[in-house]
């Protein structure tokens, strides 16, 4: 019999969360379904959108690219680990650019946003926009999101944030 | 779209994972998924049964050895991106990765899982053609290695027999004396090319061009080599003459295809021609700039 599921488990938030997956079940699918972690958004399945990016073992990736079986042991965060006390200054800095619409891209970008900013504090705009072209945003035209993203940068080396929340 | 269910092999070492290969069912390796897993979301593929590599101890190491980089098939192109070693030894191969979709694909695939998936428009196959690489490949009839030339069958299309696998790729270092370009043509950052080239020449100590590999990319049913181009530079002062008539040959012999709704074939012509004489361009320079 094809598929049956099997235990998986995994670090969440700092969290260990265990719960069963067909091994089709995606990561996306798993954190949603299976741990109600409802926060990371599925747009198009297929690795294009960059809506479910989450960070797995350090890295920014497309969890509907990843099966949740193969996350076995591995350190998940999602967008709901993001400033557990009070907003993040991610999440304070898409508030005050009004970097949000309709809200579906913006755990994506948030999750991609904060791995670009620890891999350097010193973007430009232009090599900023290329580094989260990965996420596709179809209602702001991303000014506003690559403004609250250059924002969160400054905000996070001034107060030595490192955004690791 | 959820893909079809499959059963999950998680396999620990290249033995582990050619006995999951030998299933007698629809097998296939999932290495980063980055190209597997949109295809089987579209049910364009749907295997009984998924290896899993990317845990296999034996396939997660790469390293230089006589001029020759060694990368195994559970190695990330992002992986290979922050080698300091690499970065430094293999620049052509660096700066390919970074022409490869997103940092987020690149944090799970492989270099190894792209060669397989076998892509006509993909950057890293047109770099294995443009340096010689070959394919380190085991299965049921034991190891061989596969040359570049030989390995890319068809489109999505590699050269393995039932129940092999790619275990590693062996990318030969541009030499001192030789110089590189690699380039594409795409709608934004991070999609597939329009059309894309990979070269490298060596020149003499006159400067006269002794070898030239073009590699071409999104162009035909497979990547190809340009031996248009090739022929017109080798032996030859390569002036500005000559980098054209390299640029205007670059297609001889070649079946030009994608004639849809991203780019026509003529488009991906025109577009090929211009990167070709601009990556020769930039091969030339970065050349005689080591040369001199």
């Amino acid at each position: 019999m094809n598929g049956e599921p099997a235990r998986v488990s995994l670090r969440v938030n700092g969290r260990r969360e265990v719960g069963r997956a067909e091994p089709r079940a995606t990561l996306a699918e798993f954190l949603r379904e299976e741990l109600g972690l409802t926060g990371t958004h599925v747009g198009c399945e297929q690795g294009v959108c960059g809506a479910c990016t989450v960070v797995l073992d350090g890295s920014a990736v497309r969890s509907c690219l990843v099966f949740a079986v193969q996350a076995e042991d591995c350190d998940v965060q999602t967008v709901e680990g993001l400033g557990q006390d009070g907003m993040h200054p991610l999440q304070q800095a898409f508030w005050d650019a009004q970097a949000v619409q309709c809200g579906f891209c913006t755990p994506g970008f948030l999750m991609t946003a904060l791995v670009a900013l620890r891999e350097r504090d010193d973007w430009d705009r232009a090599g900023l926009r290329e580094r989260l072209s990965g996420n596709l945003c179809r209602c702001t035209g991303y000014q506003t999101i690559v403004d609250a993203v250059l924002a969160a940068g400054e905000a996070m080396k001034d107060t030595g944030e490192e955004g690791r929340t | 779209m959820k893909t079809a269910a499959f059963d999950y092999v998680r396999a620990g070492t290249v033995a582990e994972a050619l006995a999951g290969l030998r299933d007698g069912r629809d097998a296939r390796i999932l290495a980063g998924g980055q190209s597997l897993v949109p295809i089987m979301a579209l049910r364009l593929a749907a295997p009984e049964v998924l290896v899993d590599i990317t845990r296999c101890a034996e396939l997660r190491g790469s390293g230089l050895d006589g001029g020759v980089l060694t990368v195994g098939a559970a190695v990330t192109d992002a992986a290979l991106e922050r080698d300091p070693g690499i970065r430094s030894a293999h620049p052509l191969l660096v700066r390919t990765l970074s022409l490869i979709a997103h940092p987020e694909i690149r944090a799970r695939g492989t270099l190894c899982g792209s060669l397989a998936h076998a892509d006509p428009a993909a950057e890293l196959p047109a770099l294995l053609l443009a340096t010689d690489g070959e394919v380190e490949v085991d299965g049921p009839e034991g190891a061989r290695r596969v040359p570049a030339g030989a390995f890319f069958a068809g489109p999505f299309t590699p050269a393995l027999a039932e129940g092999e696998m790619v275990v590693a790729a062996r990318l030969p270092v541009p030499g001192p004396t030789c110089g590189w370009a690699v380039d594409e043509v795409s709608r934004r950052p991070g999609d597939f090319a329009l059309a894309g080239v990979v070269c490298v020449v060596d020149l003499d100590e006159s400067g006269r061009c002794e070898g030239a590999r073009v590699g071409l990319f999104g162009v035909a049913s497979t990547p190809v080599r340009s031996r248009g181009a090739e022929e017109v530079m080798v032996g030859e002062q390569p002036t500005e003459a000559v980098l054209d008539a390299a640029a205007a040959a670059c297609f001889d012999g070649i079946d030009v295809q994608g004639d849809e709704v991203h780019a026509s074939a003529d488009y991906r012509r025109a577009a090929g021609r211009a990167l070709v004489r601009r990556a020769l361009d930039t091969a030339v320079r970065s050349a005689g700039r080591r040369v001199a």
